[in-house]
């Protein structure tokens, strides 16, 4: 007989990050690096772990340097940890910090840890750009020539255009060359989501977040750093009126997706302590909040023609259906809005009888959810987006709100590049 | 108010910076004062303290109740634990990297030898520059009389020393106290780091005051916008000048005023009373009717909580010139029937429990002054009146505490001739008069219902004057 053990309740104890900056704003300067090792310090710092050995950090972060191919370990070694705690990295588009905490949890559910960190960063203001392909090619072959004279000759192919072209990355899928906020109008249009609709749901989301920074509810899940102490995509004054002047961003003549409803280009980190409860216990730590599971979709959005966010419309269902849980059966819906109409989208396809029975095989609709439990401390549209980070914020977030609630039950839903959605679901 | 002082808006104009720069001349910079609405802090306070705090958790949850976000220097890594039990958003300060900051806060009352200033050093050496224009530096430590040791106490009240030094050197508006605690009054810090750490104590500089146990035991946190709820507040001389910015004050933070002044001032008296919603009560307190008719009025309204003596005059002369009438009729109106009306009040149980006498004494009370000897004679004698009145009004549940303005914009001083008006605003750590909201911000402190660990204070407001000091 194995002697491997049930699966374990997996505790989450509470989560640090810094706050999130519209790009080339306060972090114009720093890494990836940089960044994650804040949060994780500050984690470190807020649950005394100076020393511990823990079972893994994982983490990640979308647009990657080449020199940060162990990014996450770097940054383990850089704070109060001890040491000898293993890391590695994870990637999976803005579903990294959600996945990363998935993959920390099974571990633990699994027996193999008793204890981990899950997270994500990201810098849009320090991408990597790569040196023009042409100068690249001609690098590698000088570099591959056995006499300087075939070194020489090499190079002598470079020319100065090559220096002044270099490639920077493109928030845009590879396969469709469409940029995200595109793909995100054509799911608009066909879904028939108002322009009107979304910016209520921008402007929800700022005053949401005002509201959970003015209460002191953000005052344990985010750490001053770099003298920032708030989201600076925050604004607290917003209102319909300011934002419904804004011109449409990626359809100039009928789109609705404007800056104030799709999220900025933002740099940020996140990590959140997942734990046993054993080991919870026997470090005093109150459990906020447990991490029941996750589910992983994906859509094919290049041949088919499915939305490229759509992916969590069909994460949902199958989850819930493992679980016996229906749409309904929760007190939290926090739902990452890359852009308000992908909200909207996931939402009203979630009540379409046809959708439903059509693509996702179900015979009735998931049906509506209560909005006034959607992403009541606001959202991403509100805190900014940096990739990776987003999943640590908002399971951070969820958990304590439940904690705060004396119990409950969350639902997260994040949509991916690549047609790609990780969801989740939070309880205690 | 502040339009009077001419060259504070000159030499803050780019032009006049630049003139007063290159001839070295005083370079004010304009005082940020507490508005209702506006965030009362500068920007993250940076906590620190020595090793063997117990107060850390009182610390926490005052700065909680402020809204306040906070810093921690790494050799403070207990704050850090503190600040999660109190849901206080924290991280650590680093030196050029954390930004600006807008308060030091650093908790000295572990301090018993000279090892352990250290951590004080290195608090501040680490910190100060990160302190912004308009900041304000609190320093708590344990009153000497409690210390433990001789060394305990010499070094406790060594700090004194070190904080009005600081309020010397950084200058920038920046605003420097000593809070030295007494044993119970831990929990009853919160009034006093509200002022102190925000603009509220904006020309109050250089300042030590001892915070106990409260006459009346830990009160409940009022609303901050509106801590004089409730609470009914006699001002004397309060148709113009100081007197009118307190009463603007107390009614601001919800209290309802009544406004004292002499017969001649009554039809400004009554306006004011009405824009602010109080009464008014036209009275000269030296008439032989006062005290009776005061006491009627205070019983008429269910006792005073708070009654403030701040009506004042001057008849300056030398001794020599100095006539009978001009020296009796100042130990009058100053002192004599402050002193007389207060001892009836509390006689007649008319000052309601956690209740509040506060004196408007004068920096000429403490340093003394050319041609005023009767003037400081009344002042001083003011504060030898807070310490004798403080603990037996105690008993009843009322503190007695006197503040000593220096030099202040108002119609007194604007009498004064230029060159002595001139040195009189410039000779202080802040290069500026303060204004009458200054004195009024630091009464209501005095005033706030959970000060009452706070008796027989005497606080100057005088932005760290060099006179008297
Ligand atoms: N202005 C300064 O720089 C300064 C500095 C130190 C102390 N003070 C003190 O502050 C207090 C207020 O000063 P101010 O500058 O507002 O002066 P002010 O002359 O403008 O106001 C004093 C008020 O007291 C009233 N008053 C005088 N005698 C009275 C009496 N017998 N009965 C009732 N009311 C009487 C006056 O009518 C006047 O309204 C005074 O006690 C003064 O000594 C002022």
């Amino acid at each position: 007989m194995s002697s491997a053990p049930l699966p374990r309740r997996v505790a989450i104890l509470g989560g640090s990050r810094i706050p999130f900056a519209r790009s080339n704003t306060a972090y114009a300067e720093l890494s990836n690096q940089d960044m994650l090792t804040a949060a994780l310090q500050a984690l470190v710092d807020k649950f005394n772990l100076h020393g511990e050995r823990l079972g893994e950090v994982a983490a990640g972060a979308v647009l990657k340097h080449s020199r940060d191919i162990a990014l996450t370990r770097e940054s383990v070694l850089s704070t109060t940890l001890s040491h000898d705690t293993p890391a590695y990295d994870v990637q999976q588009a803005c579903g990294t910090g959600l996945e990363a905490a998935i993959l920390v949890a099974n571990k633990i559910a699994l027996g193999q840890i008793d204890v981990g960190i899950a997270g994500g960063v990201d810098t849009a203001s320090d991408a990597p750009v790569a040196v023009n392909e042409g100068f690249r090619r001609a690098l590698m072959r000088a570099n591959r020539g056995k006499s300087t004279g075939q070194k020489l000759a090499a190079l002598s192919k470079v020319r100065p255009g090559m220096l002044l072209k270099p490639e920077l990355p493109r928030n845009a899928e590879a396969r469709t060359g469409l940029s995200m906020g595109e793909h995100c109008e054509l799911m608009a249009k066909r879904w028939e989501i108002s322009r009107e609709s979304q910016d209520e749901l921008a402007v929800a989301s700022h005053h949401n977040l005002a509201a959970a920074y003015d209460s002191g509810f953000l005052n344990d899940l985010v750490v001053p750093y770099k003298g920032l102490t708030r989201d600076n995509n925050l604004r607290p004054d917003s209102t319909l009126e300011k934002v419904a002047k804004l011109k449409p961003a990626y359809d100039r003549a009928g789109g609705t997706l404007t800056a104030a409803n799709s999220t900025p280009l933002t740099d940020g980190a996140s990590v959140v302590l997942l734990a046993s409860e054993e080991w919870a216990r026997a470090h005093d730590l109150p459990v906020l909040a447990y991490l029941r599971t996750g589910e992983t979709a994906a859509v094919d959005f290049v041949d088919g023609d499915e939305g490229l966010l759509m992916a969590p419309v069909h994460a949902v269902p199958r989850m819930l259906e493992k679980l016996g849980l229906t749409l309904q059966d929760f007190d939290f819906y926090e739902i990452h809005e890359a852009f308000a109409a992908q909200v909207l989208c996931t939402l009203k396809a979630w009540e379409d009888p046809v959708y439903s029975r059509e693509r996702l095989k179900l015979d009735v609709p998931l049906g509506s959810i209560d909005r006034t439990k959607l992403n009541i401390h606001g959202g991403s549209l509100a805190a900014g987006h940096p990739f990776a980070a987003t999943g640590g914020r908002i399971l951070a977030t969820l958990a304590k709100m439940i904690d705060r609630n004396g119990g409950g039950r969350g639902l997260i839903s994040i949509c991916a590049a690549g047609g790609q959605g990780v969801v989740a679901v939070v309880e205690k | 108010m502040a339009s009077q002082d001419q060259y504070l808006s000159f030499s803050s104009s780019g032009f006049g910076k630049w003139l007063t720069g290159t001839l070295g001349l005083p370079q004010p910079i304009p005082l940020v004062r507490y508005r209702p609405g506006k965030p009362e802090l500068r920007g993250p306070v940076v906590v620190g303290a020595a090793p063997g705090s117990k107060i850390e958790d009182f610390l926490a949850s005052a700065l909680r109740a402020m809204g306040a976000v906070t810093l921690y220097h790494p050799d403070s890594a207990d704050w850090r634990l503190a600040a999660g039990r109190h849901e206080v958003m924290t991280g650590r300060f680093v030196p050029e990297d954390s930004g600006r900051t807008g308060a030091l806060l650093f908790d000295a009352t572990a301090i018993a030898d000279t090892e352990g200033l250290k951590a004080l050093y290195a608090f501040f050496h680490d910190t100060i520059r990160s302190l912004a224009t308009n900041g304000r530096i609190v320093v708590i430590g344990t009153a000497p009389e409690d210390a433990d040791s001789i060394e305990a106490a010499a070094i406790q009240r060594g700090l004194e020393g070190f904080t009005r030094s600081l309020g010397k050197e950084v200058r920038r508006a920046v605003a420097v106290q000593l809070v030295w605690l007494k044993p119970g009054g831990e929990a009853s810090l919160d009034s006093t780091l509200r002022f102190f750490l925000s603009g509220r104590s904006a020309y109050v500089s250089g300042q030590t005051v001892r915070v106990g146990v409260p006459v009346t035991g830990v009160v409940d946190r009022p609303d901050p916008a509106r801590s004089q709820a409730g609470r009914t507040v006699l001002i004397t001389g309060a148709s113009r000048g100081i007197g009118l910015s307190i009463a603007e004050t107390f009614a601001r933070d919800g209290a309802q005023v009544v406004l004292l002044d002499i017969p001649p001032a009554a039809s400004e008296l009554a306006k004011h009373a009405e824009r602010l919603g109080g009464a008014a009560l036209a009275l000269d307190i030296t008439s032989p009717d006062a005290q009776d008719a005061i006491a009627a009025d205070a019983a008429g309204r269910g006792g005073y909580d708070v009654v403030v003596h701040n009506a004042g005059i001057t008849r300056d002369k030398t001794i020599a010139k100095m006539s009978a009438s001009q020296w009796d009729s100042v130990l009058d109106v100053n002192f004599a029937a402050p002193l007389h009306i207060t001892e009836k009040l509390l006689v007649a149980k008319a000052i309601r429990p956690n209740g509040r006498v506060v004196f408007v004494s004068s920096l000429s009370g403490i340093a003394g002054n050319l041609g005023q000897s009767n003037y400081a004679l009344s002042k001083a004698a003011l504060i030898g009146a807070v310490g004798k009145l403080a603990p037996l009004a105690a008993t009843e549940g009322v503190t007695v505490n006197a503040v000593a303005p220096g030099f202040i914009e108002t119609q007194m001083t604007a009498a004064i001739p230029f060159a002595i008006r001139e040195a009189g605003r410039r000779m202080n750590s802040m290069s500026q008069g303060g204004l009458p909201v200054d004195v009024a911000e630091t009464i209501a402190w005095f005033a706030h219902p959970g000060s009452g660990g706070i008796n027989g204070a005497v606080v100057r407001v005088c932005g760290q004057s060099l006179l008297g000091a």
